[in-house]
């Protein structure tokens, strides 16, 4: 019979992190021991997440591939199946159709310096490509990540930002918005793209990769512009809504493209391709 | 493609089709009001009225239900065990008298449903269909099947296709092995054919499709669409007659700890189809909407499906109610 | 319609206002929804028993609220739902110019919305003749044949929603069968979930439906659901003697309170 498509894996919550009072991680594991070892996946994909019951919800796989045995989701508590998600305990069960989607092109990276950009939630699509090129550090040049969030606490992932700021091979620049400032806060302050410009980092031999709100890559592709970066350096992952996850609901489809089958990962080259509906 | 053509008389047609029904779910046209005909399971022969133009609801059902359960599920405190649905159970279905932008439309469906990751529903179901198509001897100023590829008496996605004679007895033509199975059950209805004028309608071209999705390709920004989407009211009337549309949405439904993943017909023309949770919405308004239905048939599924996305049946602009004529808007973009 | 094509281009050319909401006659010989922003096509603009289409559902759409002031034929129904529109604050009276059609088909020319609500006053405001034939034999029915006929139509309902999207009043932004915090209405289309939809939106209608049928005709499938909404619509007056969008400043029956309503149901 055929394989079938639409049937989640069954994941158990081995860990759970509160990011910030809306904000969880979940590091899952397979309940099924054959499909945790048959089960293999690339930076950049993501999965349908549920709760039998509530709904599908599109989350990226945020954890490396490079490590073995988990993945890990982060979500925002926002609508149903995320509110039901917020809800559960470690042990509970999760859904998990996946993987889908395109994958980040580490390979094609290899010997170049990379410049990460994330804003607010949109470090999560960023963490599993982010650790995934730490992971094989060797392989990468410069490695440097600029992360901003309205305020303080609206910082995830706060131990890696911890555990990355303390390393010498990454050099991690974090901001708050102006006015999100706490008194002991000794990051940067300033939006994104501001920052961009002041820290100004080479365009030379450089990869970019940027993940944020529509009005952070707004303002912020003009920069790297200005630092000289190319359309086709310059990378990105998008979000759309998402049901099937396979190209067959036609939800995210945008011009000829599908952002679940054919993305989430673009170049900007790519994306200049594209009619501005995402 | 040789044809074999036989002659099936008009008394045999009804023996056949008693044959079929006996065992196997049939889906025969019978008009239920004086303007409207609907497709129904195993109606009595009387019932069958092969007059209509068009069907008010296509026919997609069979291959493509309003709602299919994908999974049922138990929840407790320690696990979710899922049950599949058991795809053997999927009867036989025989379509009778469908015509052939409907049986068209079912390739167009396998065009995306099996893309690269074959939908296993969709598949069963397909498995299980056999196609009795009728051509048409009427159509009216709705249909343009002649301006998407196909023609009056198509026999893309027949088994058998059956075309009136003048005097009321059909010829069959067996096209397939699934149709030659057809035959086997009753080899003495199809007899040998000897000349006879098939009454065939005329549908005039109105458009060049190729032209279209050639000038669709730079189409995007143009003014057309917001001209010519105004009186949108954005009902899912269009997407939901239409035997191509194949949006769909997935929802859980839950009665205490049981439940199930279904799926059911969505369309793009709603606009809540593209809102993000956030609140962000890349199709806000209608005229991006309808730009999206028109260019998705047109222009990408071409592209990426290698199928043209529309089979020229004319549901969508007779159902529409204010009149967004497909065909109109599609020969005015032929000129753009 | 001379005079009504008349007055609409000089209104363009005026710039009085920026667009003409009308009905214009589509290729296949059906009447549709017309809007003009040129003067020299105000001559597209027809009137007759072609034009059914309740045009007042514009009105409250973003993208023709964004060509600011504008003028719009209205027949009765339509007047109605105009007046309902205003009294529920959705529509702005100064922006609209009225272009009124007598229910004979002559053009009334409309100064403001006082002139409007003067021939709405004068009108027979029940539900319309052609439909009280259908509510009778309907009514004739008791509660168990009712729910058996009305299963049998809403078994075939496939939920478009061009029956919301048809109605001028069903302007929510948000619709009930759009909320999944609880799941009001399920989201396929069975038949139980079509019955609570249409009852749903019929009780959502009390009061406020103007009777224009448009509900039951933009159903691709012929369903009668304009009976519905109608039959609430004699209720509502039965019970309160009150008559949808008769006047800009009409309050909410079901929302509002009188001292004097009748509660013989409860004492």
């Amino acid at each position: 019979m055929d394989e079938k498509i639409y049937r989640p894996y069954q994941m158990e919550i081995e860990k759970i992190v509160e990011e910030t009072p809306d904000v969880r991680t979940f590091r899952l594991k397979f309940k099924n021991a054959v499909e945790a070892e048959r089960f293999v996946f690339k930076a950049g994909q993501f999965g349908e997440y549920s709760v039998a019951g509530e709904g599908e919800s599109t989350f990226c796989v945020a954890s490396s591939p490079t490590r073995r045995g988990y993945i890990e989701c982060t979500f925002r508590k926002a609508g149903r199946v995320t509110n039901a998600l917020s809800n559960l305990e470690i042990g509970d069960t999760v859904g998990f159709r996946g993987p889908y989607g395109n994958t980040f092109p580490v390979e094609k990276w290899e010997n170049k310096n990379l410049l990460y950009i994330a804003g607010g939630i949109a470090l999560p699509p960023m963490r599993c490509v982010i650790w995934n090129t730490l992971d094989l550090r060797n392989k990468y040049k410069d490695i440097t990540i600029i992360y901003g969030a309205r305020t303080v606490s609206d910082l995830v992932y706060k131990q890696e930002l911890k555990e990355w700021s303390e390393r010498p091979d990454v050099k991690l620049i974090t901001t708050v918005d102006p006015g999100g400032q706490t008194p002991d806060w000794k990051g940067e302050i300033g939006f994104v793209p501001t920052v961009l410009e002041r820290v100004a980092p080479s365009s030379a031999n450089t990869i970019a990769i940027l993940c944020g709100p529509p009005v952070m890559i707004k303002f912020t592709m003009p920069v790297l512009e200005k630092l000289g970066f190319k359309e086709k350096d310059i990378y990105t992952t998008l979000e759309n809504r998402m049901k099937c996850g396979f190209g067959k609901c036609g939800r995210c489809n945008v011009g000829n493209v599908f952002i679940c089958k054919d993305g989430p990962v673009f170049s900007y080259e790519q994306l200049l391709s594209m009619p501005a509906e995402y | 493609m040789e044809t074999t053509g036989k002659l099936i008389r008009k008394q045999s047609l009804e023996k056949l089709y008693n044959i079929l029904a006996t065992g196997r779910k049939i889906y025969a046209p019978v008009p239920n009001s004086d303007r409207q005909t609907e497709y129904k399971y195993n109606p009595a022969y009387s019932e069958i009225s092969y007059e209509h133009i068009r069907s008010t609801l296509s026919v997609k059902n069979v291959v493509f239900p309003k709602v299919e359960n994908l999974l049922f599920f138990s929840n407790s405190k320690t696990e979710t065990i899922i049950t599949d649905i058991d795809l053997h159970r999927i009867p036989e279905v025989v379509l009778w008298g469908t015509h052939p932008c409907d049986n068209a439309a079912v390739d167009v469906l396998r065009s995306i449903f099996c893309w690269d990751i074959k939908d296993e529903f969709f598949s069963a179901r397909l498995e299980k269909l056999t196609v009795i198509g009728l051509s048409c001897h009427l159509s009216d100023e709705f249909c343009f099947c002649t301006s998407v590829g196909l023609k009056p008496d198509s026999t893309k996605g027949s088994d058998i296709l059956l075309s009136r004679l003048e005097n009321g007895d059909y010829r069959a033509d067996i096209l397939t092995p699934k149709g030659e199975e057809i035959v086997s059950l009753s080899p003495e209805l199809f007899e040998s054919l000897s000349g006879g004028k098939v009454l065939i309608t005329e549908v005039k071209q109105k458009f060049s499709h190729q032209q279209v999705t050639a000038n669709l390709a730079g189409a995007f920004e143009h003014p057309f669409w917001i001209e010519n989407s105004l009186r949108c009211i954005g009902c899912g009337a269009c997407a939901y007659l239409c035997p191509t549309c194949a949006c769909f949405d997935i929802q859980d439904e839950t009665k205490g700890k049981n439940g199930r993943r279904y799926r059911s017909w969505d369309s793009c023309g709603f606009g809540l189809f593209t809102l993000h949770t956030s609140g962000h919405n890349p199709r806000s308004v209608q005229s991006q909407r309808w730009r999206q239905r028109i260019m998705h048939k047109f222009s990408y599924m071409p592209e990426r499906n290698e199928s043209l996305g529309c089979v020229g049946c004319g549901r969508c602009s007779s159902g529409c109610p204010v009149d967004m004529n497909i065909a109109e808007q599609l020969q005015e973009l032929q000129s753009i | 319609m001379n005079s009504m094509n008349a007055r609409a281009k000089e209104l363009l050319e005026n710039k009085t206002v920026n667009i003409i909401i009308g009905y214009e006659e589509g290729p296949t010989g059906i009447a549709r929804p017309a809007f003009i922003t040129d003067p020299a096509t105000t001559d597209n603009l027809i009137y007759d028993d072609r034009c059914v289409q309740n045009l007042a559902v514009y009105l409250t759409k973003q993208e023709v609220k964004s060509f600011g002031k504008m003028a719009i034929v209205a027949a009765l129904p339509v007047m109605r739902s105009i007046m309902m529109l205003i009294s529920e604050k959705q529509v702005v009276p100064e922006n609209i110019i009225v272009l009124g059609i007598s229910t004979d088909g002559k053009y009334l020319d409309m100064a403001d919305m006082s002139v409007m609500q003067g021939y709405i006053e004068k009108s027979v405001l029940t539900n319309p003749e052609k439909y009280k034939a259908a509510l009778a034999d309907l009514n004739r029915l008791n509660a168990e044949e009712r729910f058996v006929y009305w299963e049998k139509e809403l078994s075939n309902c496939i939920k478009c929603y061009a029956c919301r999207q048809a109605c001028p009043m069903c302007y929510c932004i948000r619709c009930s069968t759009e909320v999944n915090q609880p799941q009001w209405i399920p989201v396929q289309a069975n038949t139980h979930g079509n019955m609570e939809w249409h009852i749903l939106r019929a009780m959502h209608l009390a009061g406020r439906c103007i009777s224009c049928g448009e509900c039951g005709r933009a159903c691709p499938l012929g369903i009668p659901c304009h009976l519905l909404t109608m039959h609430l619509t004699d209720k509502v007056y039965d019970y309160f003697k009150v008559n949808a969008g008769t006047s800009e400043n009409m309050n909410s029956v079901l929302s509002t309170f009188e001292p004097n309503d009748k509660e013989s149901f409860i004492i």
